[in-house]
């Protein structure tokens, strides 16, 4: 198992330290000076000449690189040209906005699919079965941000249950907090729900077909039982794969909902940043999500080799 | 925009004579078939009539709910919206499209080396395959087309981009599976160099695998294109884009629904007729997967 990690932590940090020269890399070549986007078109050469210095900006790119680099380290992420702050601490006011949101969107996901999942492959080949893989295709089908539309028309303009969006923080209260993200988190859901009870649907089939099930029903257990005692455990390890994969991909992909809603989260942030050619903020905004992106399969990929040995076999 | 790659499938298992009988048999390919036909025509027809000027302002007719003049009522400059939605087939499907193109004409050729040579060059592509997955594909391609210019050039290019690692990943993963066969390696023993028995065995039978991934990578296309143009980073106006009518309406939700359901519907049932079309596809070439989900 120790070398199954140490395998796996050397594929992290080596596309973790690609993944920083192709952010770096893909933000030098942007056109336009950033300098001159801060300070607009009026402004004189010399102004511009002295925020370049300023910045750091007229460095060579290999040193710019490096010093990114190692103020990374240090927690350092370099200052937004717009906000001013550093960015470490404007990642920070927007994670307890965005993990959440990302949170809630892949507990109600599970909460919806595990069940519709089980239930479609107890009843495989039913109408029941058929009606719920049609339903699963659509949910597929439907753009995320087209569903919070509907939503927020609905729960939020016809009904008034809930605000159409915006986000008053969690100083207001838990309770205002999560009425903020529930559209937001509903919506991310949709899609996801679709995918993973299709997912376990498909995994479940598979272990009612292997031979363990089998000698099981061959031992005197009902359907059900077997079903509950044995299929399921064992269904569920790519089920798992699966939402820990969808959890990752949640939190970046709230950048369109976050616009859909006006949330203050990381989404929005990075969004914003590209638009006005933050460069920092974009960096550092990129670097962490595919960081998470990359943290978290790699907690998935050990979790699935400690509970399946013969991964850690094939992983040598 | 996630990126799911099909099961694994043994390649080559379904006898070709079959495969069209199979396929006029299955349910899902017809319905997908057919729902994909009716737009990819409407998307054609676009070019030489509509049935009103998508570009045309008639502020008399803001906002009409659908009508018998106007099937899917009127946008708030009181353009038509069935109209709108025509013309914006041909840019989704064109984006996707293109799209597609481009993962399989970089993808296929990376895949099937990596398969044939193994070693250092199928080590370098599986790296650059865990780098490309690493990005989050929506993020990623916010980013190149906000970087690079908002447009649907720039659209196609940043949905192109995460195609290739996934028609790499199926074509290797398919090649590496055909190789050790009886007929490869009679191949090999007659003589013929990799490159030679790629092109004349292992990308045959291969085919149909990719165009059920295809399939799939064209719809998830066709939903990008969507997300980038709601953001305004896809076809610029006056180009309609199902996108942008979406984040148009969003503003107009209490006075005019219709707005948003339309362009909505219409990507939900493109991206359904093809997910039909991919299910029935794959349930032809490999019956074992069949009802699997």
């Amino acid at each position: 198992m120790s070398w199954f990690i140490a395998r796996r932590l050397l594929s992290l940090a080596v596309t973790l330290l690609l993944a920083t020269v192709v952010i770096f890399a893909v933000l030098e070549i942007v056109p336009g000076d950033p300098a001159r986007l801060m300070l607009g078109i009026n402004a004189t050469d010399d102004a511009v000449a002295t925020l370049r210095e300023q910045l750091g900006l007229n460095q060579p790119v290999l040193m710019r690189y490096l010093s990114w680099i190692a103020g990374m380290f240090q927690g350092d992420l370099g200052h937004s040209f717009t906000y001013g702050s550093p960015v470490a601490e404007l990642i920070g006011e927007r994670i307890v906005v965005s993990l959440p949101l990302a949170l809630m969107a892949l507990a109600i996901s599970t909460a919806i699919a595990i069940p519709v999942g089980i239930y479609a492959a107890s009843r495989r080949g039913s109408a029941t079965d058929t009606a719920i893989m049609a339903v699963t295709q659509f949910g597929i089908a439907v753009p995320n941000f087209w569903f919070a539309l509907l939503l927020v028309y609905f729960f939020a303009i016809f009904l008034r249950w809930v605000p159409a969006g915006g986000f008053a923080g969690w100083d207001e209260g838990i309770a205002s907090g999560f009425r903020s993200l529930l559209l937001p988190a509903v919506a991310l859901a949709l899609p996801q729900a679709a995918i993973l009870s299709r997912v376990a649907r498909s995994a479940i089939i598979e272990v009612l077909g292997e031979d363990f099930i089998r000698t099981a029903r061959a031992k005197g257990l009902t359907r059900r039982a077997a079903l509950w005692r044995h299929a399921l455990r064992n269904a569920l390890i790519p089920v798992v794969t699966i939402m820990g994969l969808q959890f990752a991909f949640l939190l970046a992909g709230t950048i369109i909902i976050e616009n859909v809603f006006y949330l203050p989260g990381l989404g929005r942030l990075v969004y914003q940043a590209i638009t006005q050619h933050d460069l920092p903020v974009v960096q550092g905004t990129v670097l962490f999500l595919v960081g998470f992106v990359v943290v978290t399969n790699f907690l998935v990929d050990i979790t699935y080799a400690w509970i399946d040995p013969r991964l850690r076999r094939r992983g040598r | 925009m996630t990126d799911p790659v099909m099961p694994h499938m043994e390649v080559g298992l379904a006898p070709e004579t079959s495969l069209a009988s199979r396929l006029l048999a299955s349910r899902s390919f017809a319905t997908g078939a057919i729902i994909t036909a009716v737009i990819v025509a409407m998307a054609l027809v676009s070019f030489g009539w509509t049935p009103y000027d998508v570009t045309k302002i008639v502020i008399a007719d803001r906002l009409k709910s659908p009508s018998l003049s106007h099937w899917f009522g009127t946008d708030h400059f009181g353009r038509d919206i069935f109209s709108m939605i025509m013309v914006g087939a041909r840019n989704s499907i064109a984006v996707a499209l293109v799209a597609v193109g481009i993962g399989l004409a970089a993808g296929v050729p990376l895949g099937a080396w990596a398969a044939a040579r193994r070693g250092l060059v199928d080590d370098a592509l599986m790296r650059f395959n865990d780098l490309v997955f690493a990005f989050p594909s929506i993020l990623s391609a916010v980013m190149i087309t906000a970087i690079f210019g908002p447009g649907a050039v720039n659209a196609i290019i940043a949905i192109g981009i995460f195609n290739i690692p996934v028609f790499a990943r199926v074509t290797r993963g398919a090649a590496l599976s055909l190789w050790p066969r009886e007929y490869v390696l009679a191949a090999r023993v007659s003589g013929k160099g990799a490159a030679r028995i790629t092109v004349e065995h292992i990308l045959p039978n291969i085919a149909n695998l990719l165009i059920v991934q295809a399939t799939i990578q064209f719809s998830l296309g066709i939903l990008a294109e969507a997300g980038l143009s709601y953001l305004g980073l896809g076809a610029q106006p006056p180009m309609p884009s199902w996108g942008r009518m979406l984040f148009e309406a969003q503003t107009m939700m209490a006075i005019g629904p219709h707005m948003a359901i339309f362009p909505g519907l219409a990507i939900i049932v493109t991206v359904l007729g093809l997910n039909l079309m991919g299910d029935g596809l794959r349930d032809a070439l490999d019956p074992r997967l069949r009802g699997k989900g």
